[in-house]
């Protein structure tokens, strides 16, 4: 009989860790991140209920039931209490999804706006490199043999392609505010995946795929890049950062790669 | 109705090897199953306290780790190579060696025939060469551990090309990897084997009057696993004898062109990672059901029996286990939110993650009402399948954030997929477990295990296992990754610090806790206080026979069923149960 105080003590420890926010997210820096935290918020409260109404009745028929001479009471069950609570979960459950749909089709189903800045993702076993197109706008043809991490090569840029000289690699990516970004990934090795916390947003990384992703951050500040896939021994150090500047901050910055090269 | 098995049971077996070694008695099967799940669940703790110290102190020097790993903790210092061999094995040893072994092959084994009224499965010489097979895959996967290179560190779910390409991608990728992939199709040969006679068993050779709707449900769950067995592990054979090509043959199934691995251009071409993944989770979430499904039926069992109601829409239930074992069949892409797949089947395979969720409810909603109106017994037994009540809402409502794509955006990969699953199966299905043994106990030894000793075992275990994993959410809301060797290189994880001290504290005490329940089940097994054949007044057929029960069950009779499976505290009756073999 002591499970059921036992049961609510646990759950109530446990919504007060959740009610309070003691290990959070970080705020959101874009609107996509303000929707996925109402779609959170919206989930957490339909489970925390559902969690909490479920704990303490567990408890409550711990104790109220508990053997105390006297007969059962004989029953199997009840239909209409089957199809109420059933049809409650069921719309409840898909009734979440279906609201988040807009939230995943914001970022999956429609291509980046035209205007968007594209930035090549190159991930490899175990760090990152992004490539930004220079002043021609394009980037350049890229050549497995010609790898060169050593001598600042990540990407393979072919030296024969003219469109290449000016492209600008980077070990961090950076990024003006309030402008859409694509990202075209690729991997050298095995799978990789770029997760920025404060975007609420991840991608796997896949060899032999080129996956475009796009998002727009309006804050600016530094966040940090932590690989999300198991990609071997380094996998825990595979880290970069994602600088988001302000524009004016941020055409500088390329001004200062381009002249360097 | 004539039975396969009827030659055979003819005399009792004689000589020691054939009694206890290559048996083909389903009760001796069943315990050395048991048994083999209690070996890997201790290796398989022991490698978790290891991954959690190391996730803690990383830079610890202990001296034993040097003796056992010299190149992988050099100096006493764990590598984080070592510490993803240790994880890979940890998830490989419980998800296969403990969670599709003891609570389908274990206790199925030795009770699904007798519950049902037979003498012995269907076909016993099968089921001797399902044990032994899955014995021969645990020395290998055992033996992984000591080859050159090491174990793999491509975890248990091993996607290429980190698991494709060989000692290029790290250590343990060389021999380590392929031993593990060799002791997983021998792993999935036997489950296939077992599944065959698990699904005849439960079609051919029930006692006359058990019609399919008077099974109890522990009989119900058995049969759907056994189908999902059959067709999931069929499926992970075949992925991984294509990796094993890949690895070994030059193959492409899994490699694209354009791979440059630690400086070396791969000659391979035309392959997806994305196939493996499609066909290793086609098999992968089936197979987690087949780890609960079990579970849930001892849970019924066992709140009917000691609640003395009949369980709470019985109909309903066997529903939601045809409905969880069908719709798991289509839902394995909700591992694959974030993988590159198309998007579009994102959204079909969530809303059918979320129907997966229905048929969940409803036998939580059952247990309760089960429970409900009830004179409830807290018999060890019975503490276990309450705890297994309150662990599978709190992990299977983790799992209505990870369904949808939307929020898995961020969930994907994180402490918060690690906290969901722990909970389930690591937890969950684990005190199925737990209830099952302290149960049946009494009829397969004739005594009781001491409830003292299992009580403080149970409450202990059930506040620690709350204490490890419910802060994984918190880790996994903060955006920590899994399967990272240490925490050290990142600013965020720093403050997330604490949380890894408190779970690692939680696990090596709950770990300790164990060895009561170890000591428990040996000591009792000659020690325990004797019990009668019917201890708990349960009402089902294994309950009729003496305890340990005769070499073919029922003693050359064969049992006539006249009730349902949980008439208990019927108006009018002289007893508060009927058994199912009572005169109608």
């Amino acid at each position: 009989m002591l499970l059921g105080p036992v049961v609510w003590v646990l759950t109530l420890v446990i919504c007060y860790f959740f009610l309070g926010h003691y290990w959070w997210f970080p705020p959101p820096i874009s609107q996509h991140g303000q929707a996925y935290d109402a779609q959170f918020t919206a989930t957490l409260w339909v489970t925390g209920i559902i969690f909490f109404l479920a704990q303490i009745a567990l408890g409550y028929v711990i104790i109220k039931f508990r053997d105390r001479g006297g007969t059962a009471r004989y029953s199997h069950g009840n239909n209409v209490l089957e199809v109420v609570w059933t049809s409650a979960t069921a719309v409840l459950f898909i009734g979440l999804v279906l609201a988040g749909t807009r939230i995943w089709a914001a970022v999956h189903f429609e291509e980046a706006p035209a205007d968007a800045l594209k930035i090549e993702v190159m991930a490899k076993q175990f760090a990152w490199s992004f490539r930004y197109p220079g002043p021609d706008g394009k980037f350049g043809k890229t050549d497995l043999k010609q790898v060169n991490d050593q001598g600042g090569n990540p990407f393979g840029i072919d030296d024969k392609d003219p469109a290449g000289k000016d492209d600008i690699t980077s070990a961090s990516i950076k990024v003006p505010a309030g402008r859409p970004v694509e990202l075209i990934m690729r991997s050298r090795d095995v799978i990789h995946n770029f997760f920025v916390r404060e975007l609420r947003l991840k991608q796997d990384i896949v060899p032999g795929m080129e996956i475009p992703f796009h998002f727009q951050a309006d804050q600016v500040g530094t966040y940090e890049v932590p690989c999300s896939e198991l990609c071997g021994l380094g996998h825990h150090q595979m880290r970069t950062t994602l600088e988001v500047m302000a524009p004016a901050d941020f055409q500088k910055w390329l001004q200062e790669q381009a002249a360097q090269k | 109705m004539s039975s396969p098995v009827m030659h055979s049971a003819h005399h009792a077996p004689t000589g020691f090897i054939r009694r206890y070694i290559f048996s083909l008695d389903h009760k001796v099967i069943g315990i050395q199953y048991y048994f083999l799940a209690v070996f890997s669940v201790f290796l398989g703790m022991a490698l978790s306290v290891l991954m959690r110290f190391h996730m803690v102190y990383p830079d610890a020097k202990v001296s034993f780790f040097e003796k056992l790993w010299p190149t992988g903790a050099p100096g006493g210092i764990m590598t984080p190579e070592l510490y993803l061999s240790l994880m890979t094995m940890h998830g490989t040893i419980m998800v296969f060696f403990v969670l599709t072994t003891a609570p389908q092959s274990g206790f199925g084994n030795y009770f699904l025939p007798i519950q049902i009224g037979a003498e012995d499965m269907a076909f016993p010489v099968l089921n001797m060469l399902s044990f032994w097979t899955t014995f021969l895959a645990l020395i290998v996967m055992v033996a992984a551990f000591f080859v050159p290179g090491g174990p793999p560190l491509a975890g248990w779910t091993a996607y290429p090309p980190l698991s494709a390409v060989g000692p290029l991608s790290g250590p343990g990728e060389g021999l380590g990897q392929t031993f593990w992939i060799i002791s997983i199709a021998i792993f999935c040969g036997a489950s296939l084997m077992g599944a065959i006679n698990f699904i005849a068993t439960t079609i051919d050779l029930r006692a006359r009057g058990l019609s399919m709707m008077r099974m109890p449900l522990t009989c119900w769950s058995w049969f759907v696993t056994a189908i999902l067995g059959l067709l999931g592990f069929a499926v992970l054979l075949a992925a991984g004898v294509l990796l094993l090509l890949d690895r070994l043959a030059g193959t492409s199934f899994f490699l694209p062109a354009g791979l440059m691995v630690n400086d070396q251009i791969l000659n391979h071409k035309g392959g997806s990672p994305l196939l493996w993944q499609h066909l290793f989770w086609f098999f992968g979430h089936p197979e987690v059901y087949i780890a609960i499904l079990p579970g849930m039926g001892v849970a019924s069992q066992l709140l009917a029996t000691f609640s003395r109601k009949p369980i709470f829409g019985y109909r309903a239930m066997v529903y939601a286990i045809l409905g969880i074992g069908f719709l798991g069949f289509f839902v394995w892409g909700h591992h694959m939110f974030m993988s590159g797949m198309n998007p579009y089947s994102a959204f079909a395979f969530s809303i059918l993650t979320m129907s997966i969720g229905v048929p969940s409810a409803i036998k939580t909603f059952n247990w309760i009402g089960t429970l409900w109106g009830g004179r409830i017994q807290f018999t060890t037994a019975m503490l276990f399948a309450l705890g297994f009540v309150s662990l599978f809402v709190t992990g299977g409502i983790s799992g209505i954030f990870l369904g949808q794509p939307a929020l898995d955006l961020y969930f994907h990969d994180t402490y918060f997929v690690v906290g969901h699953f722990h909970m389930i199966m690591g937890v969950a299905a684990i005190f199925g477990m737990f209830a099952g043994t302290f149960y049946w106990f009494p009829k397969v030894t004739g005594r009781f295990m001491n409830e003292t000793l299992g009580k403080i075992h149970f409450y202990l275990t059930f506040i620690g296992v709350y204490c490890i994993f419910t802060p994984m959410h918190f880790l996994g809301i903060s955006g920590n990754p899994r399967r990272y060797a240490d925490f050290t290189n990142f600013d965020f994880m720093g403050k997330l610090m604490p949380i890894h001290t408190f779970m690692t504290h939680a696990a090596i005490g709950t770990m300790v806790v164990q060895f009561i329940f170890l000591f428990n089940l040996f000591w009792s097994i000659k020690k325990g206080k004797p019990a009668p054949i019917n201890p708990w007044n349960a009402t089902t057929l294994e309950w009729t026979i003496p305890s340990p029960p005769p070499f073919d069950n029922f003693a050359g009779k064969h049992p006539v069923v006249n009730h349902g499976p949980y008439e208990y505290s019927v108006p009018g009756a002289p007893k508060d149960y009927i058994m199912q073999s009572d005169p109608a």
